[in-house]
């Protein structure tokens, strides 16, 4: 080892939330071990900098300058603005469950009529039931070696466990609606499991949102175990305040002859990691995962996808969409990885960034990382600016610039929205997208 | 009377590169029809460009009126909804806009420019519908993203298809018989024909007299090294196509 570094004035503060925290966090015996010996990982490399090759283009360190207060448990006032709060997905007749600051509600979501073979729960009371099932989930799938993550695990406080019974089909999808609502900024922790049996299905979308302005700090993990010949679509739609961090993980093991269609939408924020860990663990499985970003400003947004073929027959695609105004940047870091063994994988990878502005940035960095000698792998980026020829063919008909670049701006991202399985999805995606469209006029 | 289109001695060169047209001079009343006819490399496509508003080009001399305004104020969209339509040589594939979608926000953006109210939707689809039945295009077609993976003929098929839902004032036609068909070539000239009104103009820009035999002209001029060397009426493109176009390259010279 070199020489120590100094910690940080966010790395001591997150030291002293997990301190003052950790003796009424959630969890018996085995939990509260599995956060001290994440907090101790967290501890011994502190907030992730470029020179840790996973977070190169996302340096944390210096980015976040301090560690908000936890965020207490929302009062009625808070509840209230969580029930106004704007929801993309209104209307859609989706099971909603609502987090507000970073506690599930049960009284502003929708419990009554659970189907047969679902079940929903806190987290909170999951984990303080210590049940066997988290305790092997927050330590052993995850690949803990991930700061932000470990972090995660040490602080989670709440979120949803959402279990569907082997062989049910949940016609209905499911809604999980994180709204920050305090001005004040704090920062929330949540951690939610999803655990769908073999051969049932299911559509989980998360939203996250907050208030412009509040520089509120949110560090929220997805785990989906996916059983053999299940289907899973996940959306999640991350539109944060115009000051807020957001760090999202998502962790997915998949089994066997599986479907698995991911969708990740960044439309808001000021900083925002998001980071996929997938696993195909099971042979057969179909992974579709796409992700879309819209920027502007001086937002920074960085997905960061590691998917592992561990057995054979697999397929994936990957296709990941940037839209980069003004001085924002965008980031898409893609690994695949085919086990020793996963032959016939097909998997492919694509990256593309459209640049609205000169000073707008796009860093791409694909990886394939091979063991089997029997696969199809490939991947691609583009980096560019809205076409001159096309942007003319549009105003030659009639259509004034601003529209028409937002024309081609649609089309560009429409691709990813064309991805969700669910209408209704693909209308909330679309109005996520003309409302970033109409703000940018 | 004025004038639909009045061009009066026009340079223009791509920005920073060559000379193009050089010296060009053009009246188009309403109620005609000019060809303008030429070997490759004469300046013609880009002759369509500069009218559309295209940018990349540089005028360095001249002036345009379209109706006695000054078109090269303009810009492209604005010309547009003034009543210029240029219809492609090639026209551009737009992955992810379905063509509806285009010629919805395509007419009413001309009509919102021109302040009048916009068209409801299903108006509008009723519209484009029954114009796409005498252009032999599929309604599914109309679904699909614009021009991509389209033939040749369906895309100078699309081309008719949004000139005769805009109904300008002034069509310019550039090299519209490429990449087509005789069957193909029929079915565009015949919705070009349909549009023919004492109420408007077209330029039809060709290398062939092919097209000039289904599209029949009042006028035909002939353009080389920038600029109009002859001009006559509709037996000249049949000279043309008997003669060829050497004389006038090396007169051009």
């Amino acid at each position: 080892m070199g020489v120590a570094i100094r910690k940080t004035k966010a790395e001591l503060g997150l030291a002293d939330l997990y301190q003052g925290a950790r003796r009424y966090l959630p969890g018996g015996e085995e939990i509260t071990a599995v956060r001290a010996a994440a907090f101790d990982r967290f501890s011994a490399v502190g907030l992730p900098h470029r020179r840790v090759e996973a977070w190169r283009y996302t340096d944390l360190r210096t980015q976040m300058k301090e560690a908000k207060r936890l965020a207490s448990l929302p009062d009625d006032a808070a509840k209230a603005k969580a029930r106004e709060a704007k929801d993309l997905f209104a209307g859609a007749g989706f099971r909603k469950l609502v987090i507000v600051d970073g506690a599930f509600v049960p009284e502003l979501s929708d419990l009554a009529g659970l189907e047969p073979g679902l079940t929903i729960q806190p987290m909170a009371d999951a984990l303080a039931a210590d049940k066997p099932l988290l305790s092997q989930r927050l330590g052993a799938i995850v690949p803990d070696d991930d700061p932000a993550l470990a972090l995660n695990t040490a602080l989670a406080a709440n979120g949803v466990v959402i279990l569907v019974a082997p062989g049910t089909a949940l016609s209905r999808p499911i809604h999980v609606a994180f709204v920050t609502t305090n001005w004040v900024a704090t920062s929330m922790f949540t951690r939610s499991l999803v655990n769908i049996g073999a051969g049932a299905g299911a559509t989980i979308v998360e939203s996250h949102q907050g208030p412009d302005g509040s520089e509120y700090q949110v560090n929220t993990a997805m785990q989906l175990v996916v059983g053999d010949e299940a289907r899973i679509d996940h959306i999640k739609v991350v539109s944060e305040g115009g000051s807020a961090l957001h760090i999202g993980s998502l962790l997915a093991n998949i089994g066997a002859r599986a479907t698995f269609n991911q969708l990740g939408f960044v439309a808001g924020g000021s900083l925002v990691r998001n980071q996929l860990f997938v696993r195909l663990a099971g042979e057969g499985t179909v992974a579709d995962i796409r992700g879309g970003s819209l920027l502007s400003g001086t937002q920074h947004a960085d997905t960061t996808l590691s998917i592992e073929h561990a057995a054979e027959n697999g397929q994936s695609r990957e296709t990941f969409k940037a839209v980069v105004g003004d001085t924002a940047r965008a980031v898409f870091q893609g690994k695949i990885t085919v086990a020793p063994g996963a032959q016939k994988t097909d998997a492919k990878m694509m990256s593309r960034a459209l640049l609205l502005s000169d000073e707008a940035e796009a860093d791409s960095k694909p990886e394939l990382e091979i063991f089997a000698d029997d696969v199809q792998c490939g991947h691609g980026t583009t980096t560019g600016a809205i076409d001159d020829e096309l942007l003319f063919y549009l105003m030659a008909r009639g259509i004034p610039p601003a529209e028409a670049k937002a024309l081609l701006i649609q089309a560009f991202i429409g691709e990813i929205i064309e991805g969700a399985a669910n209408e209704s999805v693909r209308d909330a995606l679309t109005g996520a997208l003309l409302g970033w469209l109409g703000r940018r006029e | 009377m004025t004038a639909l289109l009045e061009i009066k001695g026009l340079h223009a060169e791509i920005s920073g590169g060559r000379k193009i047209i050089q010296g060009l001079d053009l009246t188009v009343n309403k109620g005609e029809i000019h060809a303008i006819m030429g070997p490759n490399g004469a300046g013609k496509s880009t002759l369509s460009y500069v009218l559309a508003g295209k940018p990349g080009y540089e005028i360095t001399a001249g002036e345009v009126y379209l109706n006695g305004e000054d078109l090269l104020a303009m810009s492209a969209d604005e010309r547009a909804a003034k009543g210029v339509f240029l219809a492609f040589q090639y026209p551009l594939e737009i992955p992810g806009v379905a063509t509806l979608t285009f010629l919805r926000a395509a007419f009413n953006a001309q009509r919102k420019a021109r302040g009048e109210e916009e068209l409801s939707s299903p108006d509008l689809i009723k519209r484009v519908r029954e114009i796409a039945k005498t252009l032999n295009i599929d309604s599914e077609m109309l679904k699909r993203p614009l021009n991509v993976g389209f033939s040749g003929g369906e895309k100078k098929r699309n081309e008719t298809l949004q000139m005769a839902l805009l109904q300008p004032s002034l069509c310019v036609l550039d090299e519209t018989d490429s990449g087509l068909d005789i069957d193909a070539l029929k079915v565009v000239a015949n919705g070009v024909n349909a549009l023919r009104s004492a109420e408007r103009g077209m330029i039809v820009i060709t290398h062939y007299q092919r097209l000039l035999d289904y599209i029949v002209p009042d006028i035909v001029h002939v353009f080389a090294a920038g600029r109009i060397v002859r001009t006559g009426g509709a037996d000249l493109a049949r000279e043309l196509e008997a003669t060829g176009y050497a004389q006038y390259q090396s007169e051009a010279a």
